[in-house]
């Protein structure tokens, strides 16, 4: 189930396709007491299907507004941003919600399960949302499951599982919904390294299949994995190229 | 509709499964509202209870019976001296009704007997009741009243004309006076008189001091007066045709008219009276410990209602994070309020059943250990409870719940 690493030479590297995300001057202000700070300060970035992208940045950098308002869960003060075509800027709370339940999977650094509930359960609760019937809940839950590897765990609680098992879980969460993007933040954050070269690894598969992935992150070591890598420094945007 | 309805569903199974992860926190915030509607349940039992002890109080009355007597049954301080001074209601009234009914069977009226009573101390060896209201009537007296006998009879006519010394007694008198024995047969004492128990009266029960049959004696007229009272002043009762009341009103009034020998431009010198009557004075006296009893007990409710609201707040703080992650997923403001607010009416409904349960069991317990006091179930009450419980958890989740589904997703994913 588990690959090895494959070193950058003798990755694939799958033909770009259709636009996902653009983002134009996209401006963020945050009012923190009399300051207002500029969290980004007029971003461009596009982002096509089937690409497998890193967003670093030392803290501070804009790098966490960036990732909330590409996973549409904050919009820009300023700027334009369209996913799959749709503004996204001008949208209010409950059509945010279910643009990232449609196109975006969540992958958290604290993995963000319910403790309470088993594996199939967290699993099937975006479809939920989706409000798609039981039977195929558990179908695509199921399958989801098997495709991270854990066809074998799924009545296991959060607590029963190690931690890279319940990013698996998150990982499946993510990819039930079929989404555009998987929108993962520092998903080896709280893994030791071991497991988090495991779930690099199950990265590089769902990319191969034909996922596109966004990952954000401050390690080298994890960013080096995806095909191209945008840093960011105070709010803008100064390098995009492809990993070498 | 069908996103909705898997929502509530993952609600209710959320709801649950959180109440079962703080077994003890649910259960103070529950009781909160279990004593609430206790209270208020019970309340309603009481005030049910009132409505039944009174029809209880009354049955022995009968309510197709018309009182002719000196005195209104309402207020009389303003004509006190009026009422006072009006001539005596003679016992051979009675007599003189039935004759006139005899000779109009088509009337409304269908029989009448004379009472006249006071309260006398009844002895029977070292056993004494003070105060016991006893009454002297005829032999009729028994095909008026709607109460049975628990055992032996009323006396005849021939003892009532020969005015022999026999009684008939109430349930508590038979009760208090022969403890675990019959009372029939045995042998009462009056002042100095002894009088032979011919009959007890069954059990009705009584309310809150309110006139009981179960505590009467009953002997016949002429035996009373022989001794008691020898002046012939008493009141006279007339069944009548209950589908007819109005007409039998004005026939006895016309008739106690000439019987009274008062001219057409006198006025009557004596009252009709019919339960009525009396049940009406006693409905704002109900009405006002219903709506007192239900707002005293409805502040026990709304206290148990701050305890959910407050555990509530409490829950959504905790699980900050995690409405930023459903959120995050996909739920909408509207998913997130239905969780929260499923959540809280949950346990109140819980909470109101449980009470509902406590106070059937109280009810069942009051029946048994003091069966003089009415405490009257009734379907209606569950839906009391039910509504009550629902209401509570409605009102008091739903300030929560709306925070909750207004938190900002970016920062509830970073609360820690």
């Amino acid at each position: 189930m588990i690959t090895p690493f494959t070193p950058a030479a003798t990755r694939s590297v799958r033909p770009p396709g259709a636009l996902v995300i653009e983002i134009e001057g996209v401006t963020k202000l945050y009012q923190m007491g009399s300051e207002t700070i500029h969290a980004l300060c007029g971003v461009r970035l596009t982002i096509r299907r089937n690409e497998y992208l890193a967003i670093m940045g030392p803290s501070g950098s804009g790098k966490s507004t960036l990732m909330n308002m590409l996973g549409c869960l904050d919009t820009p003060t300023a700027g334009r941003y369209e996913f799959s075509g749709k503004n996204v800027a001008s949208m209010v709370d409950d059509e945010l919600a279910d643009i990232r339940n449609r196109e975006i999977g969540f992958v958290f650094q604290t993995f963000n399960l319910l403790p309470r509930s088993d594996a199939l359960h967290n699993v099937e609760l975006p479809l939920i949302y989706a409000g798609l019937g039981k039977a195929e809940r558990m179908e695509r839950a199921h399958q989801a499951l098997e495709d991270v590897g854990l066809g074998d765990r799924v009545h296991h609680r959060p607590n029963e599982l190690s931690g890279g098992q319940r990013q698996r879980v998150a990982i499946a969460r993510a990819l039930v919904t079929r989404p555009s993007i998987i929108l993962a933040d520092e998903p080896t954050g709280n893994l030791d390294s071991k497991t988090g070269v495991e779930i690099m690894a199950l990265f590089e598969q769902l990319y191969e299949k034909g996922n596109t992935i966004i990952v954000v992150t401050h390690e080298e070591d994890i960013a080096r994995h995806a095909r191209r890598i945008v840093r960011l420094r105070d709010g803008l945007i100064e390098s995009d190229a492809a990993a070498s | 509709m069908r996103r909705l309805y898997y929502e509530i569903t993952e609600s209710l199974r959320i709801a649950f499964a959180q109440i079962r992860a703080n077994k003890l926190r649910s259960a103070l915030t529950a009781l909160g509202v279990i004593i609430g509607i206790v209270a208020v349940t019970l309340m309603g039992t009481a005030i049910k209870g009132i409505d039944v002890g009174v029809d209880r109080s009354f049955s022995g009355f009968g309510d197709d019976v018309l009182y002719v007597t000196k005195w209104p049954w309402k207020d009389n301080s303003q004509d006190w001296w009026n009422y006072r001074n009006r001539r005596p209601i003679r016992h051979d009234y009675a007599r003189q009704v039935n004759e006139w009914i005899a000779d109009h069977p088509a009337g409304a009226l269908k029989l009448a007997v004379p009472t006249a009573n006071r309260g006398t101390t009844i002895i029977r060896g070292e056993y004494r009741l003070n105060n016991i209201w006893t009454m002297g009537t005829s032999a009729d007296y028994s095909r008026i009243t709607r109460s049975e006998m628990k055992e032996g009879r009323f006396f005849s006519d021939f003892e009532a004309h020969s005015g022999a010394n026999v009684a008939i007694i109430g349930y508590d008198v038979a009760d208090a006076l022969f403890p675990g024995e019959s009372a029939l047969g045995q042998t009462v004492r009056i002042r100095d008189q002894n009088f032979k128990i011919l009959g007890v009266a069954a059990r009705q029960g009584s309310f809150l001091g309110l006139f009981s049959w179960d505590s009467m004696l009953a002997m016949p007229i002429t035996t009373y007066r022989r001794y008691y009272r020898v002046n012939d002043d008493g009141e006279i009762r007339v069944q009548v045709d209950i589908a007819r009341m109005a007409v039998a009103r004005d026939e006895l009034r016309g008739l106690m008219r000439s019987l009274r020998q008062l001219g057409p431009e006198k006025p009557d010198d004596f009252e009709i009276n019919e339960q009525g009557t009396v049940r009406a004075q006693l409905d704002p006296i109900k009405n006002g410990i219903a709506l007192a009893g239900l707002f005293i007990t409805g502040l026990a409710l709304f206290v148990g209602a701050i305890g959910i609201m407050n555990i509530t707040y409490v829950s959504v703080k905790e699980r900050t994070k995690e409405i930023g992650t459903r959120k995050a997923l996909g739920a909408r403001r509207r998913t997130i309020l239905l969780q929260f607010l499923i959540e809280a009416v949950s346990l109140c409904v819980i909470g109101g059943v449980i009470g509902l349960l406590v106070t059937v069991g109280l009810t069942a317990v009051v029946a048994q250990v003091a069966p003089a006091f009415p405490l009257v179930f009734s379907i209606g009450l569950v839906l009391l409870a039910l509504g009550a419980s629902l209401l509570v958890g409605v009102l008091s989740g739903f300030l929560p719940a709306l925070a909750a589904s207004k938190l900002d997703p970016v920062v509830a994913l970073r609360y820690e």
